[in-house]
């Protein structure tokens, strides 16, 4: 039963952290119909910025910790921008197609870039907050981290919701998702809108770069690659495009993984959950949560 | 008129890289070496991950062999002749390491090949070298696959074997453990050979394994497997993989609560396990080739020129990447050619072999053997407390 325990525990926190990449997949899908394969690397480069700021922050306090996170965002932010202002609005009315390649090279590009300016070695990540374990009686433990992953994931998907739904921006949002065109005329910026939504996006990114990094401590230009891989795979299971589908789709997929990596099969996680997505797409094609939409001709 | 010119001139153009193309991909062996044999320079190839994953072992492990070459060449050489080293990188990839070879050897003309660290990336390479009989030198790949791929295959190291049975008596003798955990990485063929040769070794001497889980090479979370071993309650961790993945074991073992003694191979050896492991690695054991320590001249000499060349201290690598230079010169010394027949008897014949890792001899199936050490992780950094022979 402790083992059980122990294991949802587990399989929530990886859970958690594949949740906080899916938000920032699932909110740009819903407002601009296009899957960003960049943003597992605007994740990487959000985890680097941790690592370099961290320099200049030299004791591991709270307030340090979160400036850090709040410096990385801002980068990550201005990055998601300016990538979306010179790669993507160019192509704006061209084919889903060729944004997706161009979203593709985006990818590889900032991968590479990386390498060359990062360097390829693997770099242990410093901590940045307290670090404490907190054990029961019964030896369930869990660690500072694992909780922050917790908190900042349940707190950014209440935030996001609240801003698509809520405010100004966020109806601005919603109506360029419905229409381009439309919402043009309704006299919304549609390009400072999208920007936003980049900006935005981003931020999520490198808040979960720093996160993930705090729990792995080695990350490398590639590290975003395999967490963003099962991240947009957590956003599609849950229904792309639905803010509270994508943490669902996360902590299904990181509770799923877990639990078969603590049996006998664990070399078999991967694929056993590649298929439970495959099973869940067969009857839900939306998604959990998603809605199946005909489109009318 | 003008177009057809133009033409022909592009097609003539296109004429010498097609056949470049062509002399990469072609399977067979074309040994087109710029210079004749028995003139100028010997080349010598090395292909390295001096980038990637197993970075900073492909970086040591270049950085010996470069302080060898230099070595011999200020001593005037070998036959007379300079030696030049070609090195390739092939990013930790698996995959890059076949092209490599046939590059270095159809279109470079290298007499030799020196690498690789990871078994998969040698293993890679080695039929190539076999099929164009050039002798290949793997100076830290201790599976033992390596080098049954063909009598031009060789390593100066441990094999896994050798090591997976030194470790199942450590294990049993200065850690007194009776019940062992095994955490095996399943991607790559080093820490599989390992795990199983241990666990023979382990269980043939009277002892348990407790339980045994797996991962793949690139996971950073091993909770859920670490969860299982704590529930089986072993006495000590057996981690045969890499550094990156022990030095994050390490810490989210202990983060569980998991306090049984941990211990590896020689993947573990490099400045990135303490960095990355912290506090969790403390007092962790691992067997490797070399240690620092060592008081011998010939050690003490090689410790004092690599840092004054790179500024740290040379690990194992490093020292084996010196090794696989210094034998490779000795065995084209007596050989008194570079033919590639030649050279391979001589190093087939190589016994008792000064070497900075001790004392070299091939045997039977060009393997050396040697004893191991047993280093310490002691305020992040490493420390021999035990040196074991093998069998």
């Amino acid at each position: 039963m402790i083992v059980f325990l122990q294991q949802l525990i587990n399989g929530l926190s990886v859970g958690a952290v594949y949740a906080l990449i899916a938000l920032g997949y699932t909110m740009v899908y819903g407002i601009l119909r296009f899957i960003n394969f960049a943003h597992s690397d605007i994740f990487m480069v959000g985890a680097f910025c941790g690592f370099y700021c961290s320099r200049m922050d030299a004791g591991r306090t709270l307030a340090g910790g979160l400036l850090v996170m709040a410096v990385a965002m801002a980068v990550c932010a201005l990055l998601g921008i300016i990538i979306e202002r010179l790669a993507y609005r160019p192509l704006r009315g061209s084919s889903n197609l060729a944004v997706l390649i161009t979203a593709i090279g985006v990818s590889l590009f900032l991968e590479n870039a990386g390498q060359l300016v990062f360097g390829a070695d693997p770099k242990p990540f410093p901590a940045l907050f307290p670090e404490r374990n907190f054990t029961s009686h019964s030896g369930l433990t869990i660690s500072s981290n694992q909780l922050l992953v917790f908190v900042v994931t349940a707190a950014l998907l209440v935030a996001l919701q609240w801003i698509v739904m809520r405010t100004k921006m966020g109806t601005a949002m919603r109506a360029v998702s419905f229409n381009h065109q439309a919402a043009a005329l309704m006299g919304i910026n549609v390009d400072r809108v999208i920007s936003f939504t980049f900006g935005l996006g981003s931020a999520l990114a490198a808040a979960g770069g720093i996160l993930y990094s705090l729990n792995y401590p080695s990350i490398d230009p590639y590290m975003g690659v395999l967490p963003g891989l099962k991240a947009f795979v957590a956003a599609v299971l849950g229904g792309i495009g639905n803010i509270p589908g994508a943490a669902l789709g996360g902590v299904l997929l990181g509770l799923i993984e877990t639990f078969v990596k603590g049996g006998k099969y664990s070399t078999y996680s991967d694929a056993i959950a590649f298929g439970v997505l495959i099973l869940i797409l067969l009857f839900r094609p939306a998604g959990l949560l998603g809605k199946f939409q005909v489109e009318k001709v | 008129m003008m177009m057809r010119k133009n033409e022909k001139t592009a097609g003539r153009r296109l004429w010498p890289l097609a056949g470049l193309l062509c002399a990469l991909l072609a399977a067979g062996c074309n040994k087109s070496g710029h210079t004749p044999p028995g003139v100028g320079e010997i080349k010598v190839g090395e292909f390295a991950s001096l980038t990637g994953k197993e970075a900073t072992f492909g970086q040591m492990s270049h950085h010996g062999t470069e302080l060898a070459m230099d070595e011999l060449n200020a001593r005037g050489g070998v036959l007379g002749r300079k030696l030049q080293l070609l090195t390739e990188d092939d990013q930790s990839k698996q995959g890059e390491s076949k092209t490599i070879a046939r590059k270095l050897i159809s279109r470079d003309g290298v007499i030799a090949l020196l690498g690789e660290v990871a078994s998969g990336r040698s293993l890679e390479a080695a039929p190539v070298c076999q099929e164009c009989k050039i002798p290949q030198i793997s100076p830290s790949s201790t599976n033992p696959k390596v080098t049954e791929i063909g009598d031009y295959i060789f390593r100066i190291c441990f094999t896994d074997p050798q090591q997976g049975r030194v470790l199942a008596r450590f294990a049993q003798n200065t850690l007194k453990a009776r019940r062992v955990a095994v955490l095996t990485d399943a991607g790559t063929p080093y820490s599989v050979g390992l795990a199983t040769y241990f666990k023979a070794a382990f269980t043939a001497n009277g002892g348990v394994i407790a339980a045994e889980e797996k991962y793949t090479s690139g996971d950073k979370d091993f909770r859920a497997q670490l969860t299982a071993i704590k529930a089986a309650g072993p006495d000590a961790l057996f981690v045969p993989g890499y550094y990156t993945e022990a030095g994050l074991i390490a810490r989210q073992a202990r983060e569980l609560g998991l306090q049984a003694p941990l211990f590896g191979g020689d993947g573990w050896e490099s400045g990135e396990l303490p960095a990355i492991g912290g506090e969790a690695v403390e007092g962790a054991r691992f067997s490797t080739h070399f240690s620092p320590e060592e008081k011998r001249p010939d050690v003490e000499k090689f410790v004092r020129d690599f840092q004054a060349r790179y500024g740290t201290t040379p690990d194992a690598m490093a020292a084996l990447g010196y090794d696989s230079a210094m034998i490779l010169a000795d065995a084209i010394q007596r050989a008194g050619t570079t033919e590639g027949p030649n050279v391979r008897d001589a190093l087939a014949a190589t016994r008792h072999f000064s070497g900075i890792t001790g004392d070299i001899t091939m045997d039977a199936h060009r393997n050396a053997s040697k004893p191991l050490v047993i280093l310490q992780v002691k305020g992040g950094m490493f420390h021999m407390v035990e040196k074991i022979n093998a069998d």
